[in-house]
């Protein structure tokens, strides 16, 4: 192999705490929000952070409650990675790349209670709510981890859950009640590349196609981390990890200032 | 197929439909070109509240190589409705309707690209459903023609498509949900309209000779409706290139 | 009946007439059917006399013979290397081609010349019938490209990039203090100071997007002098 020049040419200016596209290191790309985009979900977003857009829609159903938790509503997230989005997306069944994205999003919103899944009980033992999540990425510019935790997070927070028909025993999907999805606080994701030592925030696909990892961190509004979850072959001093708790706090408190604008 | 369970007793009322349009009028439609920067191509259209993405990718390399074909291009379609598209949360993933409209949407389409001149490439359409309202497969078809041209791809036309029926014993063009569920027939049709070419044609239900007929000539009329939406949508996104470009002297696109 | 239904410089679909008459000659991305000439791609329409003519405002790169192209090695093999040159086709560079002396793998290894993830600026030389592109890198300007950055812009907005008679590129070059090479194919060579590059690789994605505002120039210069 020869040396890879434009690694080198990142590298080179991420040491003077640049970016190719004129960004800082812990700067995000222009993110915007839209809510409730799709007409028939519970409540849904669209996400775009730079170029990169995500579709993130919530639907609700009656299942079976879990055996070792009853009274509870249960949380299903699913994610899509469309050959639509991205040259490099193949169609067939869910990549390793579509799981790991749909597990560490799961575990950011389920490990922080932020759905109240005790309210989503209609009978116990019998009856319980049960929340989907699907991400579907519509254009893939790097970093659809950060995008589709944001769009989770802002689908549930405008999710009204849907009529039941309880002598039918039927979800009347086009009858949306009045009654919001129960949340508890909103958790969010700030994910880092590393590229020849340097850290840096929000990598964009041509970053993503030169850096060595990435550390992903999901925070709530109290401080506290709900997920992490490391990716790719790079490593990761403890130190570094350190640092990047505070900074993705710090970075949290800006996303969960989008979230409460729109 | 009438009197089903939920029908509405009535579909038209007063010569009227239930969404308030007359037998033979189109749902209002927008479509625009180059949503996706990934794609080679791409466009989205909305008809009534049928929702829908067309990306394109390609001419590019085949895999697996022996796929490919020595004198022209391969074009494989995907059609894909999201999760969330249908009242209901439908399993992601491809379902065999899915593999069926993806078979048909790709052989409406050939007609128009010159595949001969991209031999042993492969032309990739994928289609995206956002949201269910009936007429899904037409829209995309529509949506697709305005995606290969986005992406520069040589075609000897645009293909446009539409679906009509029977609804309540009339004749209707571009049925929306309820009538599409509890009509007696559906007749979707794609068309190149230069030459008055057929590229996609199915139906069911129950209808005379007569019927399909009109059904099909109330098709092209919708057609060439659509495909000066479609010139617009093309006409939009590149109209602010227009002004940038050099003198024809300057040039050797050959 | 002779007649052109256009006007010159109309944005034209695929399919779309544009005059009908045997006397006119189709160019570019015009193809004649009968007594016909229509449009087969997006793209602008010239009527300069009996020629009727139409560019392209998008499509993939397509090789032609004589075209200057940047590429990337994927592989080596015993005859040569083999190079992506974003286009459907692999191009294949033989060992024959890779430099004007003759290469003796006696005393040389073939990654002392062109090693794998190396960008070279080549040639076009042939097309051959089953689709493979051979490539020449044997006379100058053709090389290595050693070190610097590769951006992709859509091959149909290189004569923007470029400007009149290479008004642009000589711009950025004089202002950057950078070699900027650019391939028929989309792909850009950038090399200089890193932050240099940097600043050349937003303007070149500018001119791409914004080529059609008025006032571009002014803005590339603002941008080559430190400003936003």
């Amino acid at each position: 192999m020869g040396i890879d020049s434009i690694k080198s040419y990142m590298s080179e200016l991420l040491k003077k705490g640049q970016r190719e596209d004129g960004r800082k290191i812990f700067d995000y790309r222009k993110i915007e929000v839209e809510v409730n985009p799709l007409a028939r979900a519970c409540g849904s977003a669209r996400v775009r952070i730079g170029e990169t857009e995500v579709l993130v829609g919530v639907k609700m159903d009656v299942t079976k409650p879990y055996p070792d938790s009853p009274d509870d509503g249960t949380l299903m997230v699913n994610a899509e990675l469309i050959p639509l989005a991205n040259p490099d997306f193949e169609p067939g069944p869910p990549s390793p790349q579509s799981v790991e994205l749909a597990r560490v999003v799961d575990r950011g919103i389920r490990e922080s209670g932020a759905i109240d899944t005790a309210k989503l009980c209609i009978t116990p033992k019998e009856k319980v709510w049960t929340v989907f999540i699907d991400i579907y990425p519509m254009n893939d510019d790097g970093n659809l981890l950060d995008a589709a935790a944001l769009g989770a997070i802002v689908a549930l927070k405008h999710a009204y859950i849907p009529k039941y028909d309880e002598k039918e025993e039927k979800v009347l999907y086009k009858e949306l009640t009045k009654e919001k999805l129960p949340l508890t606080c909103l958790p969010v994701m700030t994910t880092f590349g590393k590229l020849d030592g340097n850290v840096f925030l929000d990598a964009s696909r041509r970053e993503e196609k030169s850096y060595d990892g990435r550390l992903s961190i999901a925070t709530l509004e109290n401080g506290a981390i709900s997920a992490m979850q490391k990716g790719e072959a790079g490593t990761f001093t403890e130190k570094e990890v350190f640092e990047l708790l505070g900074t993705a706090i710090e970075k949290g408190k800006e996303l969960r200032g989008l979230i409460k604008k729109v | 197929m009438g009197g089903k369970f939920g029908a509405p007793d009535k579909m038209i009322i007063g010569g009227k439909r239930l969404d308030g349009r007359k037998p033979d009028e189109l749902r209002p439609i927008t479509i625009k070109a180059g949503v996706i920067p990934s794609a080679d191509g791409s466009a989205e259209i909305t008809q009534g509240e049928t929702k829908i993405v067309v990306a394109v990718y390609g001419p590019r390399e085949v895999f697996p190589k022996h796929m490919s074909i020595a004198d022209r291009a391969c074009v494989e379609c995907r059609y894909d409705m999201a999760s969330f598209s249908t009242p209901e949360r439908s399993r992601p993933g491809m379902s065999r309707r899915s593999t069926e409209i993806s078979k048909i949407m790709a052989e409406a389409l050939m007609p128009a690209i010159y595949l001969e001149k991209y031999p042993k490439t492969k032309i990739d359409i994928y289609v995206e459903v956002t949201n269910a309202n009936a007429g899904t497969r037409c829209a995309a078809i529509t949506a697709a023609s305005v995606a290969l041209a986005d992406a520069g791809i040589e075609m000897r036309d645009m293909v446009v498509a539409v679906a009509s029926g029977k609804v309540d014993g009339k004749l209707v063009l571009d049925m929306f949900e309820i009538e599409d569920n509890f009509g007696s027939a559906d007749l979707p049709l794609a068309y190149m309209l230069r030459k008055g070419e057929i590229t996609l044609l199915q139906m069911d239900g129950e209808l005379t000779k007569e019927e399909i007929q009109e059904l099909v000539e109330m098709n092209i009329e919708a057609c060439k409706k659509i495909y000066a939406m479609q010139k617009k949508a093309l006409q939009d996104k590149y109209s602010v290139e227009k002004k940038a470009m050099p003198d024809a002297g300057e040039e050797n696109g050959n | 009946m002779e007649k052109v239904f256009v006007n010159d410089k109309d944005i034209v679909i695929p399919g779309e007439p544009l005059a009908e008459g045997f006397d006119f000659l189709p160019a570019g991305k015009a193809f004649r059917e009968d007594e016909k000439i229509f449009a087969s791609t997006i793209g602008l329409v010239y009527v300069k006399g009996r020629v009727i003519k139409v560019i392209p405002l998008a499509g993939k790169y397509m090789p032609k013979r004589g075209d200057i192209v940047i590429g990337k090695v994927t592989n080596i093999g015993h005859s040569g290397w083999t190079l992506d040159i974003d286009c459907p086709y692999l191009a294949d560079l033989n060992i024959g081609e890779a430099s004007s002396e003759y290469i003796d793998l006696r005393k040389a290894s073939m990654n002392q010349f062109f090693d794998i993830g190396d960008y070279a600026l080549t040639e076009v030389t042939a097309i051959s019938e089953g689709m493979f592109v051979k490539l020449t890198a044997k006379y100058r300007p053709y090389r290595r490209l050693v070190g610097g950055t590769i951006i992709k812009v859509s091959p149909t907005k290189i004569p923007r990039i470029i400007g009149k008679a290479g008004s642009m590129i000589k711009m950025l070059k004089d202002h950057s203090n950078c070699d900027i090479t650019v391939g028929q194919n989309g792909l850009i060579w950038i090399k200089g100071d890193a932050e240099k590059q940097a600043l050349v690789s937003r303007i070149i994605k500018v001119i791409e997007k914004e080529s059609h505002l008025p006032g571009l120039t002014d803005k590339i210069k603002h941008m080559l002098e430190g400003g936003k």
